[in-house]
């Protein structure tokens, strides 16, 4: 019979060893919380919205100084391209996640911000939305997706407001629209937004027709032919920067100009769109989410925008894609980890009010939607924009009714 | 709606169908001689599309001008890649042939990828936005002079096929292999020099769609796509067929979108195609093989 008194060599080795393992695991955690934070940004950077993502690259640019002089710790940008379609957002979202990403920025798009927000949310790994308007995305339950910008319900409640603002500084008061919008995730929900928010906001003209159209159409004639032919006074739209291109040519081509051009969603105030079309870019209004100039951080930005592209406006992609990476930057740092649960926590608890979009700043809600950013209307006026709503930051008065295209050739 | 606004997007939709029609010729051409179903074929489009942005953008050279030497360069690259790649496929099981050119797509398509990158390029001629009033209809002047040079280029090659001892020889190849081999036709020349007509088709059509639609690397495979719906709907082998289908497809998407909703007017051009394959699978110009 052995003794128990005395351990023998072989336990005493045996208890040595896990002594060593258990003490060295919490280094090892330690080790593999330590940043910089790894954080996989994902962006339509081909396809057909490879303009826009590439717009928002800029914005992933210029971050790094920018947040190290606020004093936030440094990350590991990783990039992925969604090559603009859902499906290759999802993969591309998982494969970022297989290489070590602890966090995700994206990506632009409702659908493919859809797709990875599913993922995101089943790996448990936090996504921060930089652009993204589909009301739905944080209407899931989701406990790892956050947004930092409106919904579009609010952009749409936001736009007619401001629309509002704008016809009264304009003395006008349009009687007819036609609704041009694509069809996919961010132009149906926008078709929603305008149906159910149009009526409460009792505006002044009533939608003679909405033409829905496939976001990447090479050929937009039949649309602006059918648009033309209703006669209405303004032209509403939802779109991107491939159709704004394309159906601005066909407005000229086709010889109308609205009074005014109305856009709510992106595409209308995009550098392309500027240089491409140069004097025929100017007049359209976007009711878009912006950045409140009068911020001392939105200076800062634009100051480090017009530095590093000097022929180039700042815009939504820019700002919004640089402060989700602000809110990644300030949660990592309240966080003190790269584990994602405690990122997650942190993302929670965020409270920036040093921030550069309009509104009181950044904080999200419990179901992870920052539901304090606020919209703008901004002017195209000689490939530059200027900001006519809200009255509190404005720097402008709008034109109102549009150039002739034909005066301008 | 005004009849003036059918009458506009009849004619945009015939313009637009002309220029469709022209790329399927090649694909068509190419099929009904040495039987190889290109399915690089809206790939090939795309380089001389990036031919005609780089000469418009580096030399200011108007894409209509290049149409002829743009349609060269794609000449010879069709000849080379017939007779250097295609050819010793030809007697190979079709899956080999097939594997072969969603290759070649696939290759092209990455290389003007990294050549170019994502995004968009265009051609802002001076006559861009330029449109004629004839009487109540609107036409698009980039999409006139598209249209016509898709007419002027097919009619070039139909008399090519018809009138000239090549063309009469290659349509001989077509109708009896064997036959053409007897009788002492060089067929391998005779293949490459088909195909390399059929990428010059391609290149032309390439060159006009500059004028109407923006380029991307990536703008390839949609446009193999429309090619086929194009030369089934017409008959695959049918140069007829191919212009014709051209026309019927591009004044179906403009019509139903017109009278539908434009986000479906594509799904009204596959319907065609269906109907088409119900009741005469051979296309509309093709003849019934026994």
């Amino acid at each position: 019979m052995t003794s128990q008194k005395h351990p023998s060599r072989r336990r005493v080795l045996a208890g040595a060893a896990a002594a060593t393992t258990t003490l060295a695991v919490p280094a090892i955690v330690r080790a593999q919380t330590k940043g910089p934070l790894k954080v996989g940004v994902l962006l339509p950077r081909s396809g057909f919205e490879a303009a826009i993502g590439q717009d928002c690259q800029r914005g992933v640019d210029i971050a790094p100084p920018i947040l190290k002089s606020l004093g936030l710790p440094d990350l590991s940008i990783m990039n992925g391209d969604t090559e603009s379609n859902v499906d290759v957002a999802r993969e591309h979202a998982e494969k970022l996640i297989s290489d070590g990403a602890q966090l995700l920025v994206g990506a632009f798009d409702s659908g493919q911000t859809t797709a990875v927000a599913q993922v995101a949310e089943q790996k448990g790994i936090p996504l921060v939305i930089n652009i993204a308007g589909a009301p739905a995305i944080t209407e899931q339950g989701y406990k790892f997706v956050f947004r930092n910008f409106p919904t579009a319900v609010r952009i749409t409640a936001d736009a007619f407001a401001n629309q509002k603002e704008v016809f009264a500084i304009a003395g006008v008061s349009p009687k007819t629209a036609v609704f041009m919008r694509v069809n996919d995730t961010y132009g149906t929900a926008m078709s929603k937004g305008v149906a159910a928010l149009m009526p409460k906001f009792n505006m002044p003209y009533k939608i003679l027709e909405e033409i829905s159209y496939d976001p990447a159409a090479r050929d937009l004639s039949v649309e602006v032919s059918k648009a033309k032919a209703t006669n209405a006074e303004i032209l509403l739209i939802v779109g991107r920067l491939n159709d704004a291109m394309l159906i601005t040519k066909e407005l000229i081509k086709q010889r109308w100009t609205p009074q005014a051009i109305l856009s709510m969603g992106p595409g209308w105030y995009e550098d392309q769109y500027l240089k491409t079309l140069k004097k025929m870019s100017d007049g359209p209004i976007s009711f878009v989410p912006w950045y409140d100039p009068n911020k001392k951080l939105a200076k800062t930005l634009e100051a480090a925008f017009t530095k590093a592209y000097p022929t180039s406006n700042l815009n939504t992609n820019q700002v919004f894609t640089f402060e989700a990476l602000l809110v990644a930057a300030d949660a990592f740092k309240r966080a003190g980890s790269t584990d994602p649960k405690a990122l997650a926590d942190a993302l929670r608890k965020t409270n920036i009010t040093d921030n550069v979009s309009v509104g009181p700043g950044i904080q999200f809600d419990a179901k992870g939607q920052n539901t304090k950013v606020k919209d703008s209307a901004i002017q195209n006026r000689g490939g530059k924009l200027v900001t006519i709503a809200p009255k509190e930051a404005a720097n402008a008065k709008p034109v109102w009714p549009m150039k002739s295209y034909q005066s301008r050739t | 709606m005004t009849f003036d606004v059918y009458l506009n997007v009849v004619v945009a939709g015939i313009l637009t169908g002309l220029v469709y029609g022209l790329m399927a010729l090649g694909l068509s051409v190419i099929f009904g001689v040495v039987r190889v179903v290109n399915f690089a074929h809206g790939e090939m489009m795309s380089i001389a599309m990036y031919l005609a942005v780089v000469l418009f953008s580096s030399f200011g050279l108007d894409p209509l001008l290049m149409l002829v030497p743009i349609a060269a360069v794609m000449f010879a690259f069709g000849y080379v890649l017939q007779a250097g790649l295609i050819n010793p496929f030809i007697t190979r099981p079709e899956h080999t042939q097939f594997l072969l050119v969603v290759a070649l797509a696939i290759i092209i398509v990455n290389a003007l990828l990294i050549v170019f990158g994502p995004d968009a390029r265009t051609v802002q001629t001076s006559y861009a936005y330029d449109s004629f009033q004839l009487g109540p209809v609107l036409v698009d002047a980039s999409k006139t002079y598209a249209g016509g040079a898709a007419i002027a280029f097919a009619a070039a090659l139909f008399a090519f096929f018809r009138f000239s001892r090549v063309g009469t020889a290659i349509r001989a190849c077509a109708d009896n292999y064997t036959g053409a081999l007897v009788i002492g036709l060089n067929v391998k020349h005779l293949y490459a020099l088909t195909f390399a007509l059929g990428a010059a088709c391609v290149g032309a059509a390439g060159c006009m769609m500059t004028l109407i639609v923006d380029v991307t690397p990536i703008i390839g495979p949609a446009y193999t796509l429309l090619a086929f719906v194009i030369v089934i709907t017409g008959g695959l082998g049918s140069m007829a067929g191919a212009l014709f289908g051209g026309i019927l497809i591009g004044l179906t998407e403009a019509l139903a979108g017109l009278m539908f909703t434009p986000s479906a007017k594509s799904m009204f051009a596959f319907a065609i195609l269906v109907l088409v394959l119900l009741f005469r699978p051979q296309g509309l110009f093709g003849q019934r093989l026994s």
